[in-house]
């Protein structure tokens, strides 16, 4: 749910990253946390295991600058990904305004995209929402990898209605489709919130 | 969730004097998505970003705990430190009120304050949800707000450095 502060003319949305384990959730945060400016972010705080496999969530503030006349920040949230986290996956779905599914392209890793999906939609339903209405971004990444899917035969696979489907390398270099990613949702979000106001 | 200039200033009064009467360092409200609403006391060498949203997740992981064992919720939530305690409490079923202290006060007096300030944040709540319910009824499909016109332009240039 977005927080619209008309005192301090702030908007808050809340944005959060989806799938399944060791897709490269969390390294899409680093990215956005190594290459954006210190001035409009705030601390990665990642609630991670000694194995840096993620607990709980990642959470990354970003403050991306006026829209309006209005300061709007954009609050980034990684869910766990292995399968048994399911109970921490669903609380952090809360009051979530847009979500970024991001799939692993590999092969051998399409049977945990498609499983991830469906605990998605299943999760959103649970917070009230439905993955055919809210701001949904699909990411097919590690794209450098040597097994991967075609484009077009995973999204025969994931895609859920005619989202933004991006390509992304988010362990490289220059984290190829991570910032894309990222501004495709959060203009659906803000597109949404012309609408419902 | 919309918050209102007069609202945001009744919600700075209340745990202003809920900060002095309690004797705490610091108070903060914080709603159930992780959003900071309001704060008040030292916060000048606190990341209160990441203290909103730890401690909205704290929350939730702790609603889910009560889920679990057939509870509606648990209420209070209390961290005791060697220096510094958090008091965490839910309002109205809708926020969450922080209270940061040392040994200057005491658990029962923050307590004793927090019920009483909750009492009066939850009064401001209710009058927000009439508010927007009110203007969604006055407005209806006219109602203008500051977003309607967001261009492509306007959510280009948030991206463009």
């Amino acid at each position: 749910m977005t927080f619209i502060n008309y005192a301090s003319r702030e908007i808050n949305c809340k944005i959060v990253y989806y799938g399944p384990g060791l897709c490269g959730k969390t390294t899409n945060l680093q990215f956005i946390y190594d290459r954006t400016n210190p001035n409009a972010k705030g601390k990665l705080i990642s609630l991670a295991t000694e194995t840096d496999r993620t607990l709980f969530f990642d959470f990354l503030p970003l403050e991306l600058g006026n829209v309006r006349g209005f300061k709007t920040r954009f609050h980034l949230y990684t869910v766990p990904g292995q399968v048994f986290y399911d109970a921490s996956r669903k609380l952090i779905l809360k009051g979530v305004d847009g979500v970024i599914f991001v799939a692993d392209s590999q092969v051998e890793r399409m049977d945990a995209n498609i499983e991830s999906l469906r605990n998605l939609e299943h999760n959103l339903k649970a917070q009230g929402y439905d993955l055919q209405t809210i701001p949904y971004v699909l990411q097919l990444n590690k794209r450098d990898l040597p097994n991967i899917v075609p484009v077009e035969d995973i999204k025969k696979v994931l895609a859920v209605k005619s989202e933004p489907v991006l390509e992304a390398v988010a362990k490289s270099q220059n984290g190829v489709g991570v910032f894309d990613t990222l501004k495709a949702v959060a203009k659906l979000v803000l597109q949404e919130l012309t609408k419902s106001s | 969730m919309v918050m209102y200039d007069e609202e945001f200033n009744q919600i700075k009064g209340i745990i202003s004097k809920l900060r002095v009467d309690s004797n705490a360092k610091l108070v903060f409200l914080v709603d159930k998505n992780g959003q900071q609403i309001a704060a008040h006391g030292d916060i000048e060498n606190l990341d209160t970003t990441s203290l909103a949203s730890l401690t909205a997740g704290n929350v939730a992981a702790t609603d889910g705990l009560a889920k679990l064992i057939g509870e509606k919720e648990f209420s209070i939530l209390f961290h005791e430190g060697e220096r510094d305690n958090i008091h965490i409490s839910i309002v109205g079923l809708r926020v969450i009120l922080v209270v940061i202290f040392d040994q200057r006060s005491s658990l029962g007096l923050v307590r004793l304050r927090v019920k009483k300030a909750s009492t009066e944040l939850n009064d401001v709540f209710e009058r927000i949800m009439q508010k927007v319910e009110q203007e969604k009824q006055t407005y209806g499909a006219n109602f203008e707000s500051p977003f309607a016109e967001i261009t492509d332009e306007d959510i280009d240039s948030l991206f463009s450095e």
